[in-house]
């Protein structure tokens, strides 16, 4: 699995849709470190922040279950070999090891692909993480449908559901480069499981260089009139170019990052609601269980208003280039676009 | 730091046994439901680690020098119960509370609600990771405490098992002690009609580990054993306890359908007057 990953990310690094030009990412620590021409994989800004957090604290220890080049954990390892821990391809292990040493005041990350991480392992994080309350943090990387070319069986569509529902688990979806760093900087000092999910494609660097994340409180890019549209994750970038298509169309349409799925910033999303009278959602996931129906809880039981929700369809996957598959499973601005335009017709 | 008396008085810990399965059939007759054969068959182990082998402090549980047990078969709360209790973790007549709305003495442990239980326990197979987890975490802090971690026969037909198998040896860690309670029955049956799980010996050994075979009524045997594996280094150690279910009371040992049954008030009143008998 390991090695086939790399052969695509290689080709992903020479591929005219990626951004070919950009030098390579500097290691830098905190805010600041990619400006808004870049596209950066928010695992590869994980790799990095784990790295400095690392130098930071001898407490953190870093498990994988040998993706540790694909999640990037390997950048850790290499400096730190004596605190990461390989688990061989056995989550269910990744996870209770990692239980284990957080038992003895370790900050431990662990970390594989999203489908195996809260899917394998999912009844580890219940009986363990989740019920005990333990401080280990479940950061995931390859989730959603732009895990490509490997299809269904790789591209978890149903994580942020997965973990969403577990008592004392926070969820947290960056958007960028830049908020994956102040997430993980962020969670390390917070003592409790967080679930971070995370992309295998580079996207575009969208928070201002400034933006402080804290747990919890949605970044809103700006409220719109006709249409707030509630994003997490890829799709807060793809909403930002559904706005501005919207405004060319004399439409006043908001856009709000929602990283934190749970607790989720019922304020925020209740204003925007009271702004527009229309909320999109849009997340790379099913549209049961995440993001969406996390705002349709809030809105039905406090404020009412006829919520779209952009998002996979019940649905599973399929091989594909990433591109194409956001295409085939509707999630692109153009989408976005035509439901608002459709809802306030 | 270790107020817990160490002692290798036979005599003393086969008493310390008969209470510990005295509270475990009190404790469940009151909650009128549980796990007794499981409770009653790994009594002399738990014993033998919590009045003998262990380094622990009831007065300060999260002592960080301790010695650390986990009970990946959590369905023996009762026994993991009378073990704290007897201890003085806590005040015995909690031990009444078992089951009960507002209990920290959960059907399985909770970690959050009872001090002296290391992590919640209960769905079958995890605590294994979890031990070599803690015990990975000793290690990196120079500390020389050990793990003990005590599984249920039926619990290593769970594929997670293996792969916590796999890592104690593949980490060798020596400051790892499993001990399996091989009283032969799980809910279904027999664990050979069900799914065998024979040649455990020959599957450990396999898997790296050092094994120790004993019969695990034998108090004797058991702190030997113990002490034994304190002494192997480069390689964890697994104790296969060859038990009987329901250890102890004659109406329970050995029957399959008092895995998940809690005693009766007269079967309660039987079994009391025999252990009484019995020495």
């Amino acid at each position: 699995m390991g090695e086939k990953e790399e052969t695509r990310d290689k080709r992903q690094e020479t591929s005219k849709d990626n951004a070919p030009s950009n030098p390579p990412l500097k290691i830098r620590g905190g805010r600041g470190s990619y400006d808004s021409s870049q596209l950066v994989a928010t695992r590869d800004a994980y790799g990095e922040a784990l790295l400095e957090l690392g130098k930071k604290r001898n407490n953190v220890v870093v498990l994988d279950a040998d993706l540790s080049a694909s999640t990037k954990t390997g950048t850790f390892a290499k400096v730190f070999p004596e605190r990461f821990y390989n688990m061989g391809i056995s989550e269910q292990d990744l996870i209770g090891t990692a239980s284990g040493l957080s038992l003895t005041g370790k900050l431990a990350f662990a970390s594989t692909f999203a489908v195996f991480e809260t899917g394998r392992a999912w009844e580890q994080i219940r009986q363990t993480v989740s019920y005990s309350n333990l401080n280990v943090k479940l950061v995931a990387t390859h989730s959603g449908i732009t895990v490509a070319e490997d299809g269904a069986s790789h591209q978890a569509i149903e994580d942020i559901a997965l973990m969403r529902v577990l008592p004392n688990m926070t969820v947290i979806v960056p958007a960028d480069g830049i908020e994956t760093k102040q997430v993980i900087e962020t969670i390390a000092d917070y003592n409790y499981p967080v679930y971070v999910r995370l992309g295998r494609v580079k996207v575009p660097v969208i928070m201002p260089e400034d933006y402080k994340f804290s747990i919890g409180k949605a970044y809103t890019f700006s409220l719109g009139k006709d249409a707030n549209i509630i994003a997490c994750g890829i799709m807060v970038s793809v909403a930002i170019k559904a706005m501005e298509i919207l405004k060319e169309n004399g439409i006043d349409a908001g856009v709000i990052n929602m990283s934190t799925v749970k607790p989720l910033d019922n304020d925020a999303v209740i204003k925007a609601a009271k702004a527009s009278r229309l909320i999109v959602t849009a997340e790379e996931h099913s549209i049961i269980g995440g993001l969406g129906g996390a705002v349709c809880e809030i809105l039905t039981e406090n404020y009412p208003v006829p919520v779209k929700r952009i998002g996979i369809k019940d649905t599973f996957g399929c091989s594909g280039p990433a591109e194409g598959l956001m295409k085939l499973y509707g999630l692109t601005a153009d989408d976005i676009v035509r439901t608002v335009k459709e809802a306030i017709k | 730091m270790n107020p817990i008396s160490v002692s290798r008085d036979i005599n003393f810990l086969r008493r310390q046994a008969k209470t510990v399965r005295i509270e475990i059939l009190e404790m469940l007759t009151e909650a009128g439901s549980g796990h007794t054969g499981g409770s009653l068959s790994a009594a002399d182990v738990v014993t033998a680690l919590y009045f003998y082998k262990m380094r622990h402090n009831p007065k300060d549980p999260l002592w960080k020098e301790r010695d650390r047990f986990i009970l990946s078969k959590g369905h023996a709360a009762p026994l993991l119960y009378a073990a704290l209790s007897l201890s003085g973790y806590f005040d015995k007549s909690l031990l009444g509370t078992l089951r009960k709305i507002g209990s920290p003495l959960q059907g399985h442990p909770c970690s959050k609600l009872l001090p002296g239980v290391e992590i919640s326990t209960g769905s079958l197979g995890q605590g294994l990771s979890i031990a070599n987890g803690i015990a990975l975490g000793l290690r990196m802090d120079g500390l020389n405490s050990r793990v003990y971690c005590l599984l249920g026969d039926g619990e290593i037909q769970e594929g997670q098992i293996w792969e916590a198998a796999m890592s104690a040896s593949h980490y060798s860690l020596d400051n790892l002690c499993a001990i399996i309670d091989n009283n032969g029955l799980q809910i279904d049956g027999c664990c050979h009609d069900v799914m065998t799980i024979e040649p455990i010996v020959n599957k450990w050994i396999a898997f790296g580990w050092n094994v120790i075979d004993i019969n695990g009524h034998d108090i004797g045997a058991i702190l030997d054993a113990l002490d034994e594996a304190e002494t192997i280094k480069g390689k964890p150690t697994v104790i296969v306890a060859r038990t009987v279910k329901g250890k102890g009371v004659s109406f329970f040992e050995g029957k399959v359908q008092y895995h998940g049954v809690a005693p009766t008030h007269e079967e309660l009143k039987k079994a009391l007057r025999e252990l009484e008998d019995n020495g």
